[in-house]
């Protein structure tokens, strides 16, 4: 109980006494909520119809065939959202290149010392929780976006396994310039393993994903969550405020456990 | 020069209509259609007898017993006749060192212009002991004989990506015909190939004298360019969701999608469905079995047969993909769920001070 009340009263110290002041920041705009959104429906309904054509469920009644087309309705949704995904995910990669900085494509790869430093410190603080601050990221943390660089290629992989699968049942040039991956792999038996087996990376994902937005809004009371909708989140009053009240909070910490 | 086909009949004691019905047979077995007969007829006028050499190696000889088996016994008959089938192990009368000399003088006599069928695959581990005809390794042989082919036909799984030899660990050092010469190699998996597309195939080398178009695996696309689940008689099942859930249930009675018995239709290229097998009797589907995928490389490796999906590598024979995926999925579940526990009772004190910049405001 000595630990929080601590907790708090350095809460207050952090603005001389007067109210926590924060910010707002526009962080995620318009085009990315809208391919994240877009993402996740595709996601879900390839999720969810790749595993009925892996595991299709028995039919209550047995009539002839040509009264049903279930299974050819699960296929057509999977094909039609793996399109949408694909479209969608090329629009992302240009929004990379001309979004604002938070949406820049140099966040997804952990290049500079400070992203490093970062993941680091994100692991200490979130994950393993051996550290009770971190500096806190305006846009994704360089964990977080260096997660998202694998769903990326994870994004590619199937991509590719799919439409070389989908190749052999489409004259359209998509698929078809897939063709090739086959023999590549080892014939379609190989192509379907992996490309089922890749079902549970987006299915894991998913879980830890939505798993950590909740518990960065929790922790950090800024509207992680509603930032996916609106596109605001925020900010302790400026970067270097924010980085000397963590320093702070630690430093007490640090005393404490002394 | 060598009799032509037209002569060699004739010696034989072919009329002149047994020939022409031979080449309006061959030509629709060829491909070219009944119109095409004229052409054929031009051809076995004028084409030398052509050579052929059959080479066996590491194969159980099912496809030369698919082979005899053709639906077109007035071209299978024929063919035989027509062919110079100047070496084959388990057809020739001649033995021993009379073999070898067959051999040694089709290849002299014909340099460039025999054909080469070869059944099974060639070991090549240990020097290629495993696998040694008239003292020499299969791999010796092969090289020998294909270095002046005028064309290389790889019959079935064996000759073409292995087959059950080269499945794992493949212990000879198995490999397909095409890894080992440097010509093309016409390919015609199956374990055993369908009699019929065999006979086609050797058709079209002999009338049109050059090898059939070919897909990026070197099979013939006239028999290898769909799979077997587009032609499937029973495909409107598997578009219904209509499956087999056991043999002999009453899906099994009704003829419903073999799909959920691991039929491996889907992911099969090959001519079954269409050409089917005993002069177009049946194929595996039709009589209740699903696909086991034969004629794909690495079948045996991509089992259990009953399963559509592959086992998934290194764990029990039952582990498929899914397997795997719920066990990390149930324990990502897991993961999380503690992790949300341990933040509770670890970061209180974060808590608190977000809470408490509330209290401060109001």
């Amino acid at each position: 109980m000595s630990t929080q009340s601590t907790g708090v009263k350095d809460v207050f110290t952090l603005n001389g006494g007067a109210p926590v002041e924060y910010r707002r920041v526009y962080v995620w705009e318009m085009p990315v909520r809208a391919y994240h959104w877009i993402n996740a429906i595709a996601l879900t309904l390839l999720c969810v119809t790749g595993f009925l054509i892996g595991h299709p469920f028995r039919t209550a009644y047995a009539p002839e065939a040509y009264q049903l087309y279930w299974f050819g309705w699960v296929r057509f949704i999977h094909f039609a959202a793996a399109y949408v995904y694909v479209f969608n995910f090329a629009a992302r990669i240009y929004w990379g290149f001309v979004g604002n900085k938070y949406a820049k494509w140099n966040n997804f790869f952990p290049i500079t010392k400070k992203q490093q430093k970062e993941i680091v410190e994100v692991l200490e603080t979130d994950v393993l929780q051996v550290k009770m601050h971190g500096e806190i990221s305006t846009g994704h943390n360089s964990l977080a976006a260096f997660i998202y660089f694998l769903t990326f290629l994870a994004f590619c992989f199937q991509t590719i396994t799919g439409f070389a699968l989908y190749s052999s049942m489409s004259n359209a040039w998509l698929p078809r310039m897939f063709k090739w991956i086959v023999p590549l792999m080892g014939g379609e038996f190989a192509v379907r393993f992996w490309h089922h087996l890749f079902l549970w990376f987006f299915v894991t994902f998913i879980i830890v994903h939505i798993y950590l937005s909740f518990y960065h809004d929790y922790i950090e009371g800024r509207g992680t969550i509603s930032s996916i909708v609106g596109g605001w989140k925020f900010d302790r009053q400026s970067p270097e405020q924010m980085a000397a009240a963590c320093k702070l909070l630690d430093s007490k910490d640090a005393d404490k456990q002394k | 020069m060598g009799d032509t086909i037209w002569q060699s009949m004739q010696k034989k004691g072919y009329s002149r209509r047994d020939f022409l019905q031979f080449c309006s047979a061959a030509a629709v077995v060829a491909g070219l259609g009944k119109s095409g007969a004229a052409q054929v007829v031009s051809a076995f006028e004028k084409k030398e007898k052509p050579a052929v050499l059959w080479m066996h190696f590491q194969e159980c000889t099912c496809c030369s017993e698919s082979f005899i088996r053709a639906s077109h016994p007035i071209v299978a008959d024929a063919l035989l006749d027509v062919l110079s089938l100047n070496y084959t192990e388990t057809l020739m009368a001649a033995s021993g060192f009379q073999a070898e000399k067959s051999l040694n003088d089709t290849i002299q006599n014909n340099k460039g212009k025999y054909i080469v069928l070869v059944e099974g695959a060639v070991p090549t581990k240990d020097g290629g002991v495993y696998c040694m005809v008239g003292g020499k390794t299969a791999e010796s042989i092969l090289q020998t004989v294909a270095a002046d082919a005028a064309a290389i036909v790889a019959w079935g799984s064996c000759a073409s990506n292995g087959c059950v030899q080269a499945a794992k660990p493949n212990p000879t050092g198995a490999t397909p015909i095409s890894k080992l010469v440097n010509k093309p190699v016409i390919n015609v998996p199956g374990c055993p190939p369908i009699a019929d597309v065999m006979m086609s195939v050797v058709t079209h080398l002999l009338v049109l004298g050059q090898v059939p178009e070919l897909d990026n695996q070197g099979r013939p696309k006239e028999f290898y360019g769909r799979r077997v689940h587009d032609t499937c008689y029973r495909r409107a099942n598997y578009d219904a969701g209509l499956f087999v859930e056991s043999f002999d249930d009453e899906n099994a009675r009704k003829g419903y999608c073999l799909y959920k018995m691991g039929c491996k239709g889907p992911v099969t290229y090959n001519a079954c469905s269409v050409v089917r097998w005993n002069e177009g009797t049946s194929y595996p589907i039709q009589s209740g079995h699903g696909c086991i995928g034969c004629s794909e490389a690495g079948f045996w490796d991509n089992g259990p047969l009953y399963q559509h999906l592959t086992s998934f590598p290194g764990f029990g024979i039952e582990s498929t993909a899914d397997t795997i995926g719920t066990a990390v999925g149930v324990a990502t579940l897991a993961g999380v769920a503690a992790h949300a526990v341990v933040t509770n009772i670890r970061k209180r004190s974060v808590i608190a001070e977000v809470h408490a910049e509330d209290q401060k405001e109001s």
